[in-house]
């Protein structure tokens, strides 16, 4: 057998050594170029993308929040303004998952933070923000919730309370339906905001002031650039370097200046108090609402606070609806506010002059037909001409009335005074009412024996019944036009902006709709002491003016809700007190300078002149007489500190 | 004058002075030179990548001394004649450890790389970086080149005992890296060009095998490795950090210590896998070449010293302690810049660390050693 012997080579070992160092050195060298120009690459093709990559990675746009322009009414007394708060903020990605979520919001239910209910709606909003915005869950703690929070704390990641201005109104609910209020930001109001401008903001207007406002209040938000870690978390120092960063400042929401006169307000609300309806107070001068009052109210505070949906619940089905601002939206039959205006008609359409005389039985009926239309005074007023019927209110002279004038005249010259659209107040919400005509009712019944126009019905509209509906706004307004002998203003409750950082009230002006032509004063003074006579003993108001320094002029009003039999007769002691009639009044004051024009609605009063004037009278009071109460403006403390 | 006189003769008999400390020490002067400017520059980067940690600094400097204390008593006593004897014991002792390390990490229920020696914490698999390719190359010592096929089956084994116990521990990264210095041994032996080309479908093929075996963040990393912008946050986000701060860094860097990636904690790892970003970050395309340019300065001298050598073992260990570095290096640099799959391997002589540190400068001892220890044939 041959066996190669093989022996060690070494001048072989070590050239092949040495051209196997050689190759590895080549290829060593190939691969060191292909690391640099990988490097290359990164550092010098890409260098513009990294770069912002990295810029992106550690700086972050924090918005600031602008402060809310604060609401003041006409004498500077502050309605509205930012108190800082502790709230509760969750910011989403640093809590974890879905599943994180969850369980931390369960967990701070379960500890009663939050109401276990509202978790499904919190956890909404949370997830319609960015994953690193801190969003609210929970406004205003109080030193309870806060000490609660702060012993659980180390349980919730992600979670922490913030300090945060939030919306402070120092009256409580006083003006609540004419300010309105602010609420957290929900997932339908992110609908129609702007992301970016609402960056930062917790609370958004609603209703009122706030909501119809909301744009100038909220003012322009600013950022601040944040350098944060890889964790999310801001730092301030990066190596030894300390970046400049940007900062823009905020700016404030415009501050509001109101017509109310928080004196005239309160009147009105404690003329209100435990009933329901409303007053609006108007300067018949420029249609600034003085006053705007809706009974019963609710404190705006608390949804600033954050209701939870308990709390909500119990408002909303409250069944005297404190939530429906009864100014604006509660549309009645104005009853036998509307007579002075069709009075007025009769004069300027030359049916009726002013000393002519109607015999009034106690009923009316048309030719040729045997229905009976009833004046509330059974018995009759006997002959009666046009003031007093005006200041007894005889419905017998106004059927004549209205038979003599047709309901197109009617409807039309009703319309000069704002009956049946609405007023254009500058908050939201408002209802047109309605004044029926012809044409109305074809458009709106469906039924053809509906849709015809009966004389009957056109009776019952000139005693402001049937189908006429305004709404206290609407009556207030209108009185406001008789008040300043046709001229005509569009209602408003902002008067003037300060802008923020000055100190100067820049005036809006007053608003001027076309007045009611053709009317002599002469006329005017027919319907003036009609309503004078109205309010003096005799009169169906005759309490408003007892002692009065100043001259009033009123009609009250009485809308049935209750449609009685032909034969029966109006028992209120019989009657549940919801079937009760609703009672109205009109009035405006002084009568040689009309300065005021006001008009009191409530629900189920009865009788407009019992029950509204001595309402109507407060509030007269208090607009034109000197302050009497010094502490009227000082909020009242215990009603804001209500729990 | 005296002192135009005396000047350029003083400045001399300090460099003599040097370089006869050096050769007494049996030190090379270009390694140990540019071996010690990487050292120094590293030490800077671990203050910068740590967030000015003077802790870890001084720590990286207790780890500096030990390393180099390592490598002078290499390179002044580690003989060739007591390294062959030394290489089967240390290979030996090696596998004993990785035993003991492999079984205690079996009951604890979790990666164990570390051996706890009471002084310090201690990785076994980092002396089969060494023991491996010596053992390799004592076995070539006494045998002719290239290897014959039994030679290669031998070194073989000797290559898979430790490479496999490494990556069951599990440590793909130090695994690879031990089978690469064994291979190298191979290479350098003159390992057939035919049986390299052959190897090269097997390889792939056990490639494909070892993705059933491996475990599975380490297929998550390659797998990431593959398309970085997957998962952002999730498993491709080493990289994507680490490229971010590369290419921010630009030609001239960000700064020394204003690397926003690193010092805001973007980038992972950042004074250990990932500090190779950081110099790319702070000290631009310029500086990462630069760290590139000594490391190549490194090796081929640290080839060259190979090659001078007179003895097979010798040859072969010096020269797979050069082109392992060079691999360290290579894997690395490849990893945070992204044409290689993220394997935990350190910047050789930069990253913070002692292990990598001793083990490295260990072999650069022995490499030294070797050299100045060398027969010189035919003089």
């Amino acid at each position: 057998m041959i066996r190669r012997v093989r022996i060690k080579d070494h001048w072989s070992e070590r050239r092949i050594f040495t051209v196997r160092s050689l190759v590895a050195g080549g290829i060593m060298s190939v691969l060191l170029l292909a690391v640099a120009g990988r490097l290359f690459y990164l550092q010098v093709l890409r260098y513009a993308y990294y770069s912002e990559l990295s810029q992106g990675n550690r700086v972050r746009i924090e918005p600031i929040p602008p402060s809310r322009g604060l609401i003041l009414d006409r004498r500077g007394v502050i309605l509205a303004d930012n108190m800082p708060a502790y709230q509760l903020e969750v910011i989403r990605e640093q809590v974890g998952g879905p599943a994180q979520l969850d369980d931390s919001l369960r967990r701070l239910a379960a500890i009663g933070l939050l109401d276990a209910d509202d978790l499904p709606s919190i956890k909404r909003t949370i997830l319609s923000h960015r994953p690193y915005e801190s969003v609210p869950i929970k406004l205003e703690l109080t030193d309870q919730e806060m000490a609660l929070f702060a012993v659980h704390r180390f349980q919730f990641s992600g979670i922490d309370i913030h300090t945060r201005l939030s919306r402070h109104y120092p009256f409580g609910p006083l003006a609540v339906h004419a300010l309105g209020y602010v609420a957290a930001i929900s997932a339908s109001d992110l609908a129609h905001i702007d992301p970016a401008t609402y960056a930062g903001t917790t609370l958004i207007g609603k209703l009122g002031v706030e909501g119809a406002y909301e744009h100038q209040l909220h003012g322009t938000p600013g950022f601040r650039e944040v350098l944060v870690n890889a964790a999310g978390r801001p730092v301030t120092r990066e190596g030894a370097y300390r970046p400049k960063l940007k900062v823009k400042a905020p700016v404030a929401g415009d501050d509001l200046v109101l017509s109310l006169d928080m004196r005239v307000q309160r009147a009105a609300e404690e003329g209100l108090k435990g009933l329901r309806g409303a007053v609006v107070a108007i300067d018949p001068r420029d249609g600034n609402v003085i006053a705007l009052a809706s009974s019963p109210a609710f404190d705006p505070n608390e949804f600033a606070r954050g209701l939870t949906g308990k709390e909500y619940a119990a408002l909303a089905d409250d069944p005297d609806k404190p939530l429906i601002n009864r100014a604006l939206r509660g549309a009645y039959p104005p009853g036998s506010t509307v007579k002075p205006y069709y009075a007025l008609a009769a004069l300027h359409f030359g049916v009726m002059s002013p000393d002519e005389s109607v015999f009034c039985p106690g009923y009316f009926h048309l030719p040729g037909s045997s229905h009976l239309y009833h004046c509330w005074r059974h018995r009759g007023h006997g002959e009666i001409s046009m003031r007093r019927a005006i200041a007894q209110s005889c419905d017998v002279y106004f059927y004549n009335v209205a038979n003599k004038l047709g309901i197109e005249r009617m409807h039309d010259f009703m319309s000069q005074f704002g009956f049946g659209h609405r007023t254009g107040i500058d908050i939201p919400g408002e209802k047109p009412g309605l004044m029926p005509s012809p044409q109305w009712k074809e458009r709106t019944f469906k039924n053809p024996a509906s849709r015809v126009w009966f004389p009957g019905e056109t009776l019952i509209v000139g005693i402001g019944q049937g189908y006429m509906l305004a709404t206290p706004l609407q009556l207030a307004h209108a009185v406001s036009i008789i008040a300043a002998h046709g001229r005509a203003f569009r209602p408003r409750l902002v008067v003037g902006v300060r802008p923020p950082g000055s100190n100067r009230v820049q005036p809006i002006p007053p608003v001027p709709e076309p007045s009611v032509q053709g009317i002599t004063p002469d006329q005017w003074g027919v319907i003036y002491d009609g309503m004078e006579a109205a309010a003096q003993p005799g009169g169906t108001v005759a309490n408003i003016s007892v002692g009065a320094p100043y001259r009033i002029a009123a009609k009250t009003g009485t809308a049935q809700v209750f449609s009685l039999g032909r034969d029966q007769k109006y028992n209120a002691a019989q009657l549940a007190e919801r079937m009760r009639d609703h009672g109205l009044l009109i009035a405006f004051a002084p009568v040689d300078d009309p300065k005021l024009a006001v008009a009191v609605f409530v629900e189920n009063g009865e009788h407009g002149g019992t029950i509204g004037g001595p309402i109507a009278r407060k509030v007269f009071d208090a607009y034109l007489l000197p302050a009497q109460r010094a502490g009227a403006e000082k909020p009242a403390v215990a009603a804001a500190k209500k729990p | 004058m005296i002192y135009d006189e005396l000047s350029p003769s003083r400045a001399r008999r300090t460099l003599s002075a040097g370089g006869r400390t050096l050769r007494a020490l049996r030190l090379d002067g270009p390694l140990t030179g540019v071996l010690a400017l990487i050292i120094c520059l590293g030490v800077l980067v671990v203050y910068s990548a740590s967030g000015q940690n003077a802790r870890m600094v001084e720590h990286q400097i207790g780890n500096v001394a030990i390393a180099v204390a390592a490598l002078i008593l290499l390179a002044r006593f580690a003989t060739p004649q007591y390294l062959r004897l030394f290489a089967p014991l240390a290979y030996a002792l090696g596998v004993l450890l990785l035993v003991i390390v492999d079984v205690k990490g079996h009951v604890g229920k979790g990666a164990q790389r570390w051996l706890d020696l009471g002084i310090m914490r201690f990785q076994p698999s980092e002396i089969m970086k060494l023991a491996v390719p010596m053992l390799c190359a004592w076995y070539m010592h006494e045998r002719p080149l290239p290897p014959s096929w039994r030679d290669l089956l031998t070194m073989g084994v000797i290559i898979a005992v430790p490479t496999a116990m490494v990556a069951v521990q599990p440590d793909l990264g130090t695994a690879l890296l031990i089978a690469a210095a064994g291979l190298i041994v191979l290479l350098l032996a003159g390992l057939q060009w035919s049986i390299i080309l052959l190897s090269l479908p097997l390889l792939a093929a056990a490639a494909w095998g070892g993705w059933h075996f491996i475990h599975e963040y380490q297929r998550q990393r390659l797998l990431m490795f593959l398309n970085p912008q997957n998962d952002r946050l999730g498993a491709g986000y080493h990289i994507i950090q680490s490229q971010i701060a590369i290419g921010s860094g630009g030609v001239f860097g960000k700064g020394y210590m204003h690397g926003s990636q690193a010092q805001l904690d973007f980038l992972p790892e950042r004074s250990t896998d990932f500090i190779f970003s950081v110099i790319g970050e702070e000290f631009g395309l310029l500086g990462q070449l630069l760290v590139l340019t000594l490391y190549a300065i490194v090796i081929g001298r640290s080839l060259y010293l190979a090659t001078q050598v007179q003895d097979t073992f010798s040859r072969l260990t010096s020269g797979s302690i050069a082109l392992s570095f060079f691999v360290y290096v290579f894997v690395n640099s490849g990893m945070v810049s992204g044409i290689l799959p993220v394997v935990g391997v350190p910047l050789p002589l930069i990253s913070y660390g002692g292990t990598s540190m001793v083990t490295i400068l260990a072999g650069f001892g022995i490499l030294m050693s070797l050299h100045s220890h060398r027969k010189l044939v035919g003089s």
